[in-house]
C-alpha cells in the first residue's frame, strides 16, 4: 500500500474526521480530528490491511501561535509486519485540552500520556490514573508550555541578549 | 485468675507494604517499588519514576543542535555513543546531509562498542543479582577496555558527546585500531570463560528460567523494543527494519528467545554480544576509505588553522559556536536501535536556532510500565532479576 492509498482508505472511512495528509522525510503524516481519534486508531490497529499493532510513540506539542489548535498531541504507529510507519496528529484547544485515552487500544499509552499530562496539562479522559510522572506531584504549572520560562525569570546574572536569545 | 483472652483474627488479609528503593543497593539506580506483599510473594507493585528528571526536552527546546549532543549522552549512560550518534543521524535527515561512508562504518564499529558494554553489564550484573559474582569481576574489564577505546576517538569515557553533526571530530588514531585490535582478542578469552560459567549453569538457569515472563502480544502492546521484545520471539531490530549507517551492509542475525523470561532475555544479549563481535570485524575488514566528516560547512566545525588564516572558515566557526546556522523546518522521525530498545528522536524544526520541539522516544521509560505486571505473583529476589534483566537505565526512563 503507498501512502496515498492509505490516506484514500481513511477519508473513505472517516470523512471529515481526516483533515490533510503530509510526507515530511517519507513519513505519512496525517492529520485528524480529536473527536475521532479512538474510531481512527482501532481501526489503524485492528484492519488487517493497516495492521499497525505496535504504538512506538505519544507526545505532545506546543504551538501558541495558532488559536484553537494550540495543543497537539502525536502518535506513531507501526506496522511491524509490512515496515511502515504512521503518524497520527491531532490538535486540541489551549481552553479545553481534552482528549480520549488510547489505553484501551495500546496499554504502552498508559506512562506516554502521564508524561505529555505533566508536560502540556493534556486531559486523557478515560485514563485511570492521570497524575504527573516525572515532575513532582503539587507543582502548579505545566512546564512544557511554551510561555514557562527555562530558568527562574528573577536572574539577573545571565544577560541572554549577548547571545541572540 | 485472668481470663484467658482469645486474639483476634483480622477480617481480611492483611498485606505487608514494603519500601523497594529508591536508593537500594540492588536496584542499580534510582528506582522506587512500593510492593504490597504477601509474605515473599508480590501482590501488586506501583513503581515511582521520575527521580532524576533533568528537563531535557525543555533544555532541548533553548539550545542549539550542535549543544543538544551533550544532552543525549545522559540518557542511556550505558551505551552513550549510539544517543550521541542517533542524535547526529536525525539532524542529518532534517538537514539532507550525505555523510562518506567511512563515517557510517566509523560509526557502525563505535556503535556496535556502545551496545557490548551495555550488554555486558546487564548480563554480568544479572549475575551478581543472582549470587554470581565472578563473572562481573571478569568482564567488567572489557568495558574498562571499551572506555579506553571511546577515550581515543573523543577524549572522554562515560558521557562521551562523540562524533559531530556530519561525521568524527578527527579520524581514528593508529593507537586507537591497536586499543580495537586487543579488544577483539582479551574479549573471545574473557567472553568464553564468563559464557561458560554463567549461560549453561544449573543454578543460574534455576533461577532465571520462568522468571518474569511476558508474552509476545503482551510485550507489543507494552511498546517492549530491543532485546526485550526479541526474546519474546518478535525478530524486530531497527538496524534490521530500517537501516541507517549502511547496516544492510553487514551480515548479522537477529536472535530471538521464546518464553519472554529472565533467562531468554540474558541469552538473546549473549548472542547479541557475539554478533556485535562479527559486525565490528567485518567493519574491520570492509572498512572503506575516504573522508571522516562530510561536506557541510555550516554544521561542522573547520579547522583552527583555517579558521585563523580564511575569512569564510571564520564566519563558519563564528556561526557554528554562536548557534546561529540556519536550519530547514522540517519534521523528523528517526530511531536507531539503542542498548535496550528503539531510540527515537521525534524532531521538529521551525527553522529557529533551536529546535522547535524535540522528544525522545525512550525505550525503557515505555516498557518499564509493564514491570508491575511481570512481577505479580513472583517472590521478591525474582522482581530484582526481573529488573536487572529489563535493562532499565534511570537516567533514560527519568530524561
Amino acid at each position: 500500500m503507498t501512502n496515498l492509498e492509505i490516506y484514500n482508505v481513511l477519508q473513505k472511512q472517516f470523512g471529515n474526521a481526516i483533515h490533510s495528509m503530509d510526507e515530511p522525510h517519507k513519513l505519512l503524516t496525517i492529520v485528524v480530528s480529536a473527536g475521532a481519534i479512538i474510531p481512527i486508531l482501532k481501526y489503524l490497529k485492528e484492519d488487517p490491511l493497516m495492521n499497525y499493532l505496535f504504538l512506538t510513540d505519544l507526545c505532545g506539542v506546543h504551538q501558541p501561535n495558532i488559536v484553537g489548535e494550540e495543543l497537539g498531541i502525536i502518535y506513531h504507529l507501526h506496522n511491524l509486519q509490512a515496515n511502515r510507519r504512521l503518524r497520527i496528529k491531532t490538535y486540541v484547544s489551549a481552553k479545553s485540552p481534552k482528549i480520549d485515552t488510547v489505553i484501551t487500544i495500546w496499554k504502552a499509552a498508559n506512562w506516554m500520556e502521564r508524561e505529555t499530562f505533566d508536560f502540556y496539562g493534556i486531559q486523557f479522559i478515560g485514563h485511570p490514573n492521570l497524575t504527573r510522572i516525572l515532575n513532582i506531584e503539587d507543582m502548579n504549572y505545566h512546564p512544557m508550555l511554551k510561555h514557562y520560562p527555562l530558568e527562574d525569570g528573577t536572574r539577573t546574572d545571565k544577560a541572554d541578549s549577548y547571545f541572540g536569545r | 485468675m485472668s481470663k484467658i483472652i482469645a486474639p483476634t483474627i483480622p477480617q481480611e488479609k492483611e498485606y505487608n507494604i514494603l519500601n523497594l528503593g529508591p536508593t537500594h543497593p540492588a536496584t542499580h539506580g534510582i528506582f522506587q517499588n512500593v510492593l504490597k506483599m504477601d509474605g515473599e510473594v508480590i501482590i501488586e507493585a506501583t513503581p515511582t519514576v521520575g527521580y532524576i528528571h533533568r528537563a531535557f526536552e525543555k533544555l532541548a527546546e533553548h539550545r542549539p543542535y550542535n549543544q543538544i549532543t551533550p544532552i543525549t549522552d545522559r540518557l542511556n549512560y550505558c551505551s552513550s555513543p549510539i544517543n550521541n550518534i542517533g542524535w547526529h543521524l536525525t539532524v542529518e535527515k532534517l538537514i539532507g546531509c550525505q555523510v562518506p561512508k567511512r563515517v557510517d562504518y566509523m560509526r557502525v564499529i563505535i556503535m556496535e562498542l556502545a551496545r557490548i558494554s551495555d550488554h555486558l553489564i546487564c548480563n554480568s550484573v544479572l549475575g551478581v543479582d543472582t549470587g554470581a559474582l565472578t563473572g562481573f569481576t571478569y568482564v567488567f574489564q572489557l568495558r574498562e577496555r571499551i572506555y579506553d577505546i571511546y577515550e581515543e576517538v573523543c577524549g572522554a569515557r562515560l558521557t562521551t558527546n562523540i562524533g559531530r553533526i556530519g561525521g568524527f571530530e578527527r579520524d581514528f588514531s593508529q593507537k586507537f585500531w591497536e586499543k580495537l585490535e586487543d579488544f577483539l582478542i582479551e574479549f573471545d578469552q574473557v567472553f568464553a570463560e564468563f559464557d561458560a560459567l554463567l549461560s549453561r549453569n544449573r543454578i543460574f538457569m534455576d533461577r532465571t528460567i520462568g522468571v518474569g515472563p511476558i508474552s509476545a502480544l503482551d510485550a507489543l502492546g507494552y511498546g517492549f523494543t530491543g532485546p526485550n521484545l526479541r526474546a519474546t520471539g518478535v525478530d524486530y531490530d531497527v538496524r534490521v527494519n530500517e537501516p541507517y549507517c549502511s547496516y544492510q551492509e553487514f551480515d548479522f542475525i537477529i536472535p530471538i528467545g521464546k518464553d519472554g523470561d529472565t533467562y531468554d532475555r540474558y541469552c538473546v544479549r549473549q548472542e547479541e554480544l557475539r554478533q556485535s563481535i562479527s559486525i565490528i570485524k567485518q567493519a574491520i575488514t570492509n572498512f572503506p576509505s575516504g573522508d571522516y566528516k562530510a561536506d557541510v560547512p555550516e554544521f561542522y566545525l573547520p579547522p583552527k588553522e583555517e579558521v585563523y588564516n580564511k575569512m569564510e572558515a571564520l564566519i563558519w566557526h563564528f556561526k557554528i559556536v554562536m548557534g546561529e546556522t540556519d536550519i530547514p523546518q522540517g519534521e523528523v522521525y528517526h530511531a536507531v536501535e539503542g542498548g535496550n530498545g528503539e531510540l527515537g528522536y521525534y524532531l521538529i524544526s521551525d527553522g529557529g536556532r533551536c529546535p522547535s520541539r524535540l522528544h525522545f522516544r525512550r525505550p525503557c521509560f515505555i516498557y518499564y510500565q509493564a514491570y508491575p505486571e511481570m512481577i505479580k505473583g513472583q517472590m521478591l529476589s525474582d522482581a530484582i532479576i526481573t529488573m536487572s534483566s529489563l535493562n532499565v537505565i534511570a537516567g533514560e526512563l527519568d530524561a
